[in-house]
């Protein structure tokens, strides 16, 4: 025990942190082990990104406290984690597409001749360096907004091997790795390894995991589940304690009577903009009413760019999209709203909300001619209408004129799908509906998901959780890499099928067949 | 994690009744804020001058006023978008011109020969339309090109008054009174005439302010404005046609500028092509003084005529003291910055809350 202690490079003790309306860690330990790749599993929403910010100064915790070689440390900058030897990979790329790749390595760290200027000739030299140990021939002065996102993601790697950290987060580096790319990054990381450096490590590709991993954590809805050495554990463990033993299918919603195919899509293809291949690649499947069909896939598997086609906000090139048997030609958003389409979209901030507005007005927003009376809207018909879904929605709110952001992330959720409802659809979109918001938060809208499919709506309902879609859909089908790769029945549907689904076509070495065993 | 379920609802619905309060009075406080700022000021010059106070003199202000207010109603609903327009003075000076030029020396068609006199009202509306289009171009550039508008209407600035001066090489269309052979006297006294003693451009601001701050909260246009100010994508994803109703607040703008230009050129009975110079800047300071942001989504139209009435209060009263007029920019100057810091602190606080 003694000698583990002290290969724990970084002790997170009872770690919490609350968001507004959310816990998203709940008094979670987290040990990193010294020259090893320490990886964390977790669905989106277990608060994996949350505790490594909370590790890279980006965020600070409600509670709890970080111990590195035994000294309590706070960063609250990530400038002052990187002083203390912590740095990070983000998830999103954090790169400047305006400057070129030494440029964007060097950021705020330039190397500078007597502290004024610029040393560009020393900057390319290292930059070249770095690159090459990546296999990654990029001219250091090439804009970063002309590389493709794999190599963008390189050059994200790149620039925290500048750092020459002693901790190294990476979360989800190779979600726009090909497979050879990441073999590099793999003989990269056992290099860094060798050098006594400390890897965290956040990937989906579970195969990937067993591969690199030498500790695993789990985190599950904000708390530690498990923590063990790799080589003890297996995939099944991995996937049981990820997702709960006894939560599959534990809601089961009741029969409904399913109506008439609603929605068609046929052969839809959409292909990527600047190289070769399918963003989409002959999608087809269908909807009945009544019906929730449920839609997995890792990132970059296509369901927001299925999404985008079915709402006109993305141009297919070939397909069509049929709806109560006509096939829907306008291509803009009020045609598809018009035409009985409504999208809950994945970032309620970003996508869903104008947080300057009231409820009321978010709520009203996509419906809003239906309260016109003569040319002006009638208070009295918006608040009917309104009051209507805060009943059935149980939307918990004082007063309907308040900001929109003074609700908690369940209650913003619904709000949205409030607004969707609004609009009368025939077929609902819903991605990620539950991402970002609590337990009992989830329920609730699992209950409006199903009650609104008794009323006849066809519904689908996108999640990167496996629990969420095993338990919610009446049918799923999964996607990767812009196609579908399976179809399941609610009845043949399980963990192990999806997720194995869901990797065709992102094999990383022999590790494949592990999933089915 | 179960006591945080189990305790999350009534704390939840605590939470909830603590905000909306603070929210109402933040946001009565934000309207406040300029009512409050207008009627210190008031009782500042009428406590130190009393002719301030006289009959004549606040007719003469809010006359002033109205220039920058009816300018400062298009505004609002351009910066409501999140947009800016730079182009209205320019547009002020253009509008005078036509509306000169077809009163002194008519619409010359060459290819007919003739040259057609219009009766005022017509000059008036052709005038108005042609503010409008101006609109409708700046509009087309930033919707259909991506062009920013601050960069659309900094070329509409130039452009508008090149058109200006181009339109009389310079020169002043002057003595705007029409002749009685061609019937289309009557021009002047769109700026000197009164109703109920008010004048007709008080009575104009009226008007479109009744009619703005009704578009603004009472019509499906009104809210899609602030929705696309807010969060355009989101506005897109809910069915919005945000490119037309962007468009439609720059065509609202040229028509205020158009109706200054109409104003101006009535009051000095000749409209000179330098008119409107930096109104852009007086009408934008109108809106951010009435508590609207630039960064969009947030404001009201009311705001931004209390906020016209604040620079015109002051600027009158400063005059009346006898002020240094470089005195009176720089307080101009810093009354503005200071509006906008406290409007900072506000929302700031009301983050915290």
């Amino acid at each position: 025990m003694s000698d583990a202690r002290a290969d724990i490079v970084l002790h997170a003790e009872q770690v919490t942190k609350v968001y507004p309306g959310t816990v998203a860690l709940d008094k979670v330990d987290f040990n990193i082990y010294r020259g090893k790749v320490n990886v964390l599993i977790g669905e989106n929403g277990a608060g994996k990104s949350t505790l490594m910010k909370i590790l890279a100064g980006v965020e600070s915790a409600t509670a709890g406290r970080l111990l590195l070689e035994g000294k309590e440390i706070a960063p609250r900058t990530p400038r002052e984690a990187e002083d203390l030897g912590i740095g990070i990979i983000y998830q999103e790329l954090n790169l400047f597409p305006n400057l070129n790749v030494s440029e964007n390595i060097f950021m705020a760290h330039e190397r500078t001749a007597r502290g004024v200027v610029i040393n560009h000739r020393e900057q390319e030299k290292r930059t070249r360096e770095l690159l090459k140990q990546l296999e990654q021939p990029i001219n250091p002065r090439t804009l970063v907004a002309d590389l493709r996102i794999g190599q963008q993601q390189i050059v994200e790697i790149a620039k925290a091997l500048a750092l020459e950290v002693q901790i190294l987060i990476m979360d989800e580096p190779t979600s726009a790795l090909s497979n050879a790319e990441v073999e590099v990054l793999f003989r990269v990381i056992r290099e860094l390894k060798a050098r006594g450096v400390s890897i965290v490590y956040i990937s989906h590709k579970l195969e990937e995991l067993m591969q690199i991993g030498d500790y695993v954590t789990i985190l599950r809805d904000g708390r530690l589940i498990a923590e063990a050495p790799m080589q003890q554990v297996d995939l099944p463990w991995i996937v049981s304690n990820m997702v709960g033993r006894d939560t599959s299918k534990q809601y089961t919603p009741e029969a409904r009577p399913m109506g008439d195919v609603v929605l068609e899509v046929k052969h839809l293809s959409v292909p990527r903009r600047f190289s070769k291949g399918y963003l989409l690649e002959d999608v087809t499947f269908d909807l009945r009413a009544g019906e929730i069909l449920g839609l997995y896939g890792l990132m970059g598997a296509g369901r927001t760019e299925l999404f985008e086609c079915l709402m006109g906000l993305q141009e297919y090139e070939s397909g069509a999209v049929v709806l109560n048997g006509q096939t829907l030609n306008a291509r803009q958003v009020r045609h598809r709203i018009e035409q009985g389409l409504m999208l809950v979209p994945e970032d309620r901030q970003r996508e869903g909300l104008v947080q300057c507005l009231s409820v009321r007005n978010n709520m009203l927003l996509a419906s809003l001619k239906s309260y016109l009376s003569g040319p002006a809207l009638s208070r009295r018909k918006e608040t009917q209408a309104i009051s209507r879904y805060v009943d059935e929605l149980s939307i918990k709110v004082a007063n309907v004129d308040n900001l929109i952001s003074s609700l908690s992330g369940g209650n913003q959720q619904k709000v949205v799908v409030g607004k969707a409802l609004l609009t009368h659809p025939k077929v609902l979109l819903m991605d990620e509906p539950t991402r970002g918001i609590d337990v009992g938060a989830k329920q609730e809208i699992f209950d409006i998901v199903v009650q609104l499919a008794k009323q006849g709506l066809g519904i689908i309902f996108v999640s990167t959780e496996l629990k969420e879609v095993l338990a919610i859909s009446d049918r799923i089908i999964v996607m990767s890499k812009g196609k579908i790769t399976r179809e399941f029945s609610r009845a043949d549907a399980n963990e192990h099928a999806l997720v194995e689904a869901s990797a065709i076509g992102h094999g990383v070495g022999s590790n494949n067949g592990a999933i089915g065993a | 994690m179960q006591s945080v379920q189990a305790d999350s609802p009534s704390s939840d619905a605590v939470v909830v009744r603590k905000k909306s309060f603070l929210s109402v009075a933040g946001r009565v406080l934000i309207q406040l804020r300029a009512f409050v700022a207008l009627f210190l000021l008031f009782a500042f010059f009428a406590a130190i001058n009393p002719s301030f106070t006289s009959t004549s003199n606040l007719i003469i202000l809010t006359k002033q006023v109205a220039i920058n207010a009816i300018l400062g109603i298009g505004m609002t609903f351009v910066i409501l978008t999140g947009g800016i327009d730079l182009s209205v003075g320019s547009i002020v000076g253009l509008a005078g011109m036509i509306a000169g030029m077809l009163i002194n020396e008519g619409l010359v068609l060459p290819m007919f020969g003739v040259t057609v006199y219009f009766n005022v009202w017509i000059v008036i509306i052709l005038t108005l339309i042609a503010g409008m289009l101006v609109g409708l171009v700046t509009g087309t550039i930033i919707t259909r090109f991506n062009v920013a508008p601050f960069i659309a209407t900094l070329g509409i600035l130039y452009v508008a008054r090149g058109l200006a001066l181009l339109s009389n090489n310079g020169a002043t269309f002057p003595n705007l009174v029409g002749r009685e052979e061609l019937g289309n006297t009557g021009f002047p006294l769109l700026g000197a005439g009164t109703l109920l003693d008010l004048p007709y451009s008080v009575w104009i601001m009226l008007i479109l302010t009744i009619i703005a701050v009704f578009v603004a909260s009472k019509t499906p246009f009104g809210r899609q404005v602030y929705a696309i100010g807010g969060n355009e994508r989101a506005a897109r994803l809910s069915g919005v046609r945000v490119k037309r109703v962007t468009l439609l607040t720059y065509v609202i703008s040229g028509f205020c500028a158009a109706m200054v230009g109409l104003i101006i050129s009535s009051q000095l009975v000749a409209a000179h092509p330098a008119t409107g110079d930096t109104f852009e800047l007086n009408a934008i300071a109108a809106v951010v003084l009435g508590g609207t942001s630039l960064a969009g989504g947030r404001g009201t139209v009311f705001g931004t005529i209390i906020g016209a009435f604040v620079i015109g209060v002051l600027r009158n009263g400063m005059v009346l003291q006898g002020l240094s007029s470089f005195l009176q920019v720089i307080i101009t100057g810093i009354v503005i910055i200071l509006a906008v810091v406290i409007d900072q602190l506000q929302v700031r606080l009301q983050q915290r809350n």
